[in-house]
């Protein structure tokens, strides 16, 4: 597959938009006319290929943008990345997951080599040549973990299992939707969960951690969770507040199509082998509401689950400020026809 | 959706090792490799006995880095229930079987300063694996192995000519020798974790003396594989897939559910995962909770029952199956 890659930027001008393709394959996160919180987690098997899902490590138009933007994130603020010492064999677990791969699913871009445990990698597209031990992080530039992320698309959270739960203990958090890895690392599932309206109450984080702590090798799991961005900016971190906050405040009827965006997280949970861990992949997908728009049944679809969210979970997400202009920006796309069952566009 | 990640595997090699010991090595009908797994991982193994299909939990013991095979102890046990017979008796090298992917119930703690390995018989498997990954990260460990007698206890020779005599204690039951636990446990610096596998009644004895010397329970780790025990014939009518079924005397309520073709889930077969935890519609007798994963509440509830180990002392049970 041969990917064309954007030149564009997730802050100051925000020159970062969606081809007609990017638009197509976004993952769309709902699949009925309303929204609630649900443990809603399926194997995570590929799809159609010209999909989000069409490989189980996605790589798309915005990834050479991505990793610019990851590098200038972590030049200012080097804490986003943090691993704690017990999480090494952890750390290569990772990286021999996301290099195997991403190999596999674009050999044009990707190659890896291996001759027991002397490895040969070559990043085409960021124009990377390495060669390194398999569990030596002396022959790499930086430890395992931080190496394989700033090369691929998405935040990475390795959690420990014990004791009966998971543990935040290293991570590559770097476009995330208002949270801190700097504030979770080293606290538990239930901790950092702690914020969560609602889906306490219904027993939905109970129910994930009996399903997590039994998630078996060889079987990844995803999920799909989604909140708004105002203007394409995939840093919307705690640290990080000062710049994003007032965004929000910048919504106008005029302006809806261009700032607003659907910002869609396609998670993938995998046990890793040697570790035993497991490794959480936060991929964002951001969408303006006028890219968004081209597709009808999204139009309708979106209009009528922003439009009816329960309060609690628009200040959660923090859309109450600008939800009443854009889903009176979006009514003009909603005729009342009924949709499709689904995700996918018709 | 399910989707089967099973692997389907060659008996490559079969090691009379010790009185009643036998080691299996498996590989790949396919040639591939097979993938790394973690120290303590277990696979469950599915074998076709004539007309039934037995799926038993064994401990991986080989090099958790080694794609190339997976190894098995395997214990001839006097009232089997099936699995260590065929295994013992039937199995021949070349024949083949399907292994599930490795599931780890018995991890290392990766922040561990120091590992305590206590096993009694043929609860060493598991250890031989987490030795290995341990003496690969050049971590701090010392086993201590309680056998019957020197021909019962498999593999004590070659592990202390591995990781010396300084590391592997063997304490044997026919010289008078015994694990002396207390001594052990009351001298352990900050930071060590315990790891025991081995009968019930060891764990229970080796988890207890540490909680009396004041050990934090994040620090103690066991595993037990329980066998489901047998007990009455009775009946289990699954209510959503319409099925009456009958559950034989040597069969789990799993194992029938299975024979019926109808699909359950479960990862370890024995008792402690909570995988295969099932609700109860109704029942003419009382649940005989044989697991080590439901909370005593639970248990009372009759609400809920883990179909692996577990059955009922009346005739009927209506499962949400």
């Amino acid at each position: 597959m041969n990917i064309a890659f954007n030149d564009e930027t997730f802050r100051d001008d925000f020159t970062f938009r969606n081809s007609p393709q990017a638009i197509r394959r976004f993952p769309f996160p709902f699949h009925e006319d309303s929204y609630m919180y649900a443990v809603n987690m399926e194997p995570h098997v590929p799809l159609a290929r010209d999909s989000a899902y069409g490989t189980l490590i996605d790589v798309d138009e915005h990834y050479v943008a991505e990793m610019r933007d990851r590098a200038l994130v972590l030049k200012e603020d080097p804490l986003r990345y943090q691993a704690l010492p017990h999480m090494m064999t952890a750390q290569w677990d990772t990286l021999e997951l996301l290099m195997e791969q991403q190999a596999a699913g674009y050999p044009e871009l990707f190659t890896l080599t291996r001759d027991g445990d002397r490895w040969h990698w070559i990043n085409r597209p960021l124009n990377i040549d390495q060669r390194f031990t398999f569990g030596d992080a002396a022959t790499l530039p930086c430890e395992p973990l931080e190496y394989i992320t700033r090369q691929a698309q998405g935040d990475f959270c390795i959690v420990d299992q014990r004791d009966g739960n998971l543990w935040m203990d290293a991570g590559m958090v770097t476009t995330q939707a208002d949270w801190s890895l700097d504030f979770d690392i080293g606290m538990n599932f239930m901790e950092w969960h702690g914020p969560v309206p609602l889906a306490h109450q219904i027993g939905v984080f109970d129910r994930a951690l009996k399903f997590l702590l039994n998630l078996q090798q060889g079987r990844p799991v995803r999920r799909l969770n989604w909140t708004m961005t105002i203007n394409a900016r995939l840093d919307t971190s705690p640290e990080n507040y000062h710049k994003w906050g007032p965004d929000r405040a910048t919504v106008t009827p005029e302006n809806v199509g261009n700032k607003v965006h659907l910002r869609c997280e396609l998670q993938s949970l995998w046990r890793l082998p040697r570790s035993n861990g497991i490794l959480f992949v936060i991929r964002c997908f951001l969408i303006k509401m006028e890219e968004l728009v081209t597709v009808p049944k999204w139009a309708r679809r979106f209009h009528r689950v922003l439009r009816d969210l329960p309060p609690e979970l628009a200040d959660y997400k923090g859309l109450t400020r600008y939800r009443p202009t854009t889903v009176a920006w979006l009514a003009k796309y909603d005729d009342g026809a009924p949709t499709s069952p689904g995700f996918f566009p018709d | 959706m399910s989707i089967n990640t099973e692997m389907s595997v060659r008996v490559a090699a079969i090691t009379q090792v010790a009185d009643q010991v036998r080691r299996l090595r498996f590989e790949r009908v396919d040639g591939q490799p097979l993938p790394v797994f973690s120290g303590g991982a277990h696979v469950v193994v599915s074998m076709r006995d004539g007309a039934i299909l037995r799926r038993n939990p064994y401990s991986l013991m080989s090099s958790p880095a080694d794609s190339s095979g997976y190894e098995i102890s395997v214990l001839a046990v006097e009232k089997s229930r099936g699995g260590s017979t065929f295994l013992h008796h039937k199995l021949k090298v070349g024949d083949t079987l399907a292994i599930s992917q490795p599931i780890n119930l018995f991890p290392i703690d990766q922040r561990g300063r120091k590992h305590i390995l206590m096993a009694g018989g043929i609860g060493i498997t598991p250890f031989m694996a987490m030795m290995d990954q341990l003496a690969r990260e050049d971590r701090s460990f010392e086993l201590h192995y309680a056998v019957r007698t020197r021909s019962h206890g498999a593999y004590w020779r070659e592990l202390q000519a591995r990781y010396g005599a300084r590391r592997v204690h063997v304490y044997c039951d026919a010289e008078q020798l015994f694990i002396p636990t207390g001594e052990i446990l009351g001298h352990q610096p900050l930071g060590t974790h315990l790891y025991v596998c081995g009968p019930a009644g060891m764990i229970k004895g080796v988890l207890g003396s540490a909680a009396q010397l004041g050990w934090p329970r994040q620090n103690l780790h066991s595993e037990e594989f329980l066998a489901p025990p047998p007990g009455k014939v009775f009946k289990a009518v699954l209510t959503r897939s319409g099925k009456t079924i009958t559950v034989h005397s040597h069969q789990s309520i799993l194992e029938a559910v299975e024979a019926a073709g109808v699909e359950a889930p479960y990862l370890c077969r024995g008792g402690a995962c909570g995988q295969c935890e099932t609700a109860v519609v109704g029942c003419d007798g009382a649940l005989e909770h044989h697991d080590i994963y439901l909370e005593p509440e639970d248990k009372a509830s009759g609400k809920k029952i883990m179909i692996c180990v577990s059955r009922i002392s009346g005739s009927e049970i209506r499962l949400d199956l």
